[in-house]
């Protein structure tokens, strides 16, 4: 039998380039998750961290003979193992910080939606407030505040991405709301806690997923820029753009590696999302449905 | 059924309006009736009559800022206006259920069957799901589902409309209510499969004992299934009786001029009739009796004094009740 679910896959299929970008996806998501196992270095630990092994350029040996194939940078860390371990970070940040945004922006919306009334009003103003700001001021502004950190990263960007989530949620659940599936469950003496959480949530949860492709991809660059910008990871644990940043002043000596392998890799990671998000529009999108 | 028991339904002077900033909408405006257990009721009237208003008010399922701003609807003696939310709730669906019109719309297209099914038994009763789901393979299977256990399975999509309009009325079937209120629920299916569900609705109603309100605006559906027709016009009921009585010798010239209406009472070859003129707007009534404008019997009487319900005892102990100042002879028996 045919489920929501499976009918979502064999339309997502269809198109190449997603199917693509779920690939590259799928095998960044893999080389995180296995980097101790692949990797011949642990850039978090010091001790194997040489500084005689600085600015290799790709393809070099170290002191301890294994081969850099992407080099390594300023503090001797083999890219290849860093960027890897940064990849991490990035996706961890993007998706935990995706999630918890996402189930606040939902609650919220559909509190809003389902309150009406003055409640509504003043819900949906502070979102009109909070999206009128700029999401890398709001960012910049908290993580200073709260000092360096995963933690503190993911706050900040749950802050600055929550609102989008719940704006959607509310306008879909205000369509859903009058729908007379809503109105049968009411017949049936459902709760309202029932009719708002099992009937109208799993209804809006087109557009989150949408979003919440577009908005782990946001959060991933906007991570990065955080740290390059040195507000954001500490050196010690470095994200993609804690790397992008460290090798950023070798740029013109040459040493191009530093900085655009992880940049490579950042921009991989956020264009395959961006690629399966598209088609994941297209796919949810009741509109462009037969 | 004899007279002096207790009705299943009681609603007495019912009145449901929208009380809007643009004026008040009358919407069901001074309407009683019974319906006895296991009784078929027609409540028959054209769009914006108020037959679905008073559907939703028995259930108490007017939005805002509808309200039921007086009467009395009595359910085995209980008295359901006014009752809080909470009440309200555990007396629907289990007491009371409700069929709507398109049944393209009224099942949670990504709810499972079972799903939707479980949830309404377990919202009223604590059983365990295994027996909330053999409940639902009979209720499927009552209403003529081929592999009730296997279609539980499925997605409301993958149901045709006559199909899905079954799964409704089971659904409204599950926790055995002892009234269920159908708004046009045929209207939106094919001629053949209507009449199927009808006759199983018939059927249904029979075994179980359940009292049902077919609110609908088509007189032929109603002339095979109730025993009772209300007819609705302008947010009162300006004539009810036995089935019979109504179809066959109608008092008030809105009924006949209903029944004039259907293609089938008109001679071959002569232009169809009609009934002058529209429904006018709840907001803005005429003075006097509401249909005037468009009847052909009207005098000045009923253009300035609305009439009150005259009542009639027919043979048998059938009451007959009508609103109008000069109602149609009754042919000669």
């Amino acid at each position: 039998m045919e489920t929501p679910v499976r009918r979502f896959v064999r339309a997502f299929a269809e198109d190449r380039v997603a199917v693509l970008g779920f690939a590259l996806f799928s095998l960044i998501v893999l080389l995180a998750v296995f980097a101790p196992f692949i990797t011949p270095q642990n850039p978090y630990d010091l001790a194997k961290v040489d500084l005689m092994d600085s600015r290799l350029p790709p393809g070099e040996q170290t002191g301890d003979g294994y081969t850099v194939w992407l080099g390594t940078d300023g503090v001797g860390r083999d890219l290849y193992s860093g960027i890897l371990y940064g990849l991490r970070i990035s996706l961890t940040v993007g998706a935990l910080s995706g999630l918890i945004a996402a189930s606040l922006g939902m609650s919220v919306g559909l509190f809003a939606a389902y309150a009406g009334g003055r409640i509504e009003t003043v819900i949906m103003r502070i979102v009109d407030l909070q999206l009128s700001l700029p999401a890398i001021l709001i960012a910049l502004i908290l993580v200073a505040a709260l000092g360096k950190g995963v933690d503190k990263i993911i706050i900040a960007l749950v802050v600055v991405q929550w609102a989008y989530y719940a704006r959607t949620v509310r306008a879909s659940a205000l369509v859903e709301r009058r729908k007379e599936y809503v109105e049968a469950a009411q017949s049936l003496g459902l709760s309202s806690a029932a009719i708002v959480f099992r009937h109208i949530m799993p209804n809006c949860l087109a557009p989150v997923i949408v979003i919440f492709t577009v908005q782990t991809a946001h959060a991933i660059s906007l991570e990065a820029t955080l740290s390059f910008l040195g507000v954001g990871l500490p050196q010690t644990e470095p994200s993609l753009g804690v790397l992008i940043a460290n090798g950023f002043q070798y740029m013109l000596s040459g040493r191009y590696w530093i900085s655009s392998f992880p940049g490579l890799a950042l921009l991989l990671t956020i264009v395959s999302i961006n690629l399966m998000g598209d088609r994941i529009r297209d796919v949810l999108n009741p509109r462009l449905e037969k | 059924m004899s007279a002096s028991s207790e009705p299943l339904l009681k609603v007495t002077d019912l009145a449901t309006h929208f009380i809007t900033r643009a004026g008040t909408v009358k919407a069901v405006d001074g309407v009683s009736f019974e319906v006895a257990r296991g009784e078929v009721l027609g409540l028959v009237g054209e769009s914006g009559s108020g037959k679905s208003v008073t559907g939703y008010s028995i259930l108490g399922l007017v939005d805002p800022p509808g309200q039921i701003v007086s009467g009395s609807i009595r359910l085995s003696g209980r008295e359901l206006a006014g009752l809080d939310d909470e009440a309200m709730r555990s007396i629907r669906g289990r007491e009371i259920a409700m069929i709507f019109q398109d049944p393209m719309m009224t099942l949670n297209p990504v709810l499972r069957i079972d799903t939707q099914m479980i949830e309404a038994i377990l919202a009223h009763e604590r059983v365990s799901e295994r027996a909330a789901r053999d409940r639902a393979v009979e209720a499927l299977q009552k209403v003529g589902i081929p592999s009730p256990r296997e279609r539980l399975e499925a997605y409301p999509h993958q149901f045709s409309g006559g199909m899905r309009q079954r799964v409704a009325i089971a659904i409204a079937l599950l926790n055995r209510p002892s009234l269920i209120v159908a708004d046009e629920p045929t209207t939106a299916l094919d001629v053949t499969i209507q009449s199927q569900i009808l006759a199983e609705m018939q059927a249904l109603c029979r075994d179980t004992g359940t009292a049902l309100i077919w609110i609908t605006h088509d007189l032929t559906v109603i002339a095979g299934l109730a025993q009772q027709v209300a007819v609705m016009y302008a947010g009162r009921i300006v004539e009810r009786a036995g089935v019979d009585a109504v179809l066959d010798a109608p008092r008030h010239p809105y009924t006949e001029g209903l029944l004039g209406s259907l293609p089938s009472a008109a001679t071959p070859g002569e232009p169809l009739r009609q009934i002058p003129g529209s429904t006018p707007s709840l907001g803005r009534l005429p003075p006097g009796c509401a249909f005037s404008p468009r009847c052909a019997y009207a005098t000045a009487q009923c253009r300035t004094e609305a009439p009150e319900v005259s009542g009639q005892t027919l043979g048998g102990g059938v009451e007959r009740q009508f609103r109008c100042h000069h109602p149609l002879q009754e042919p000669s028996r």
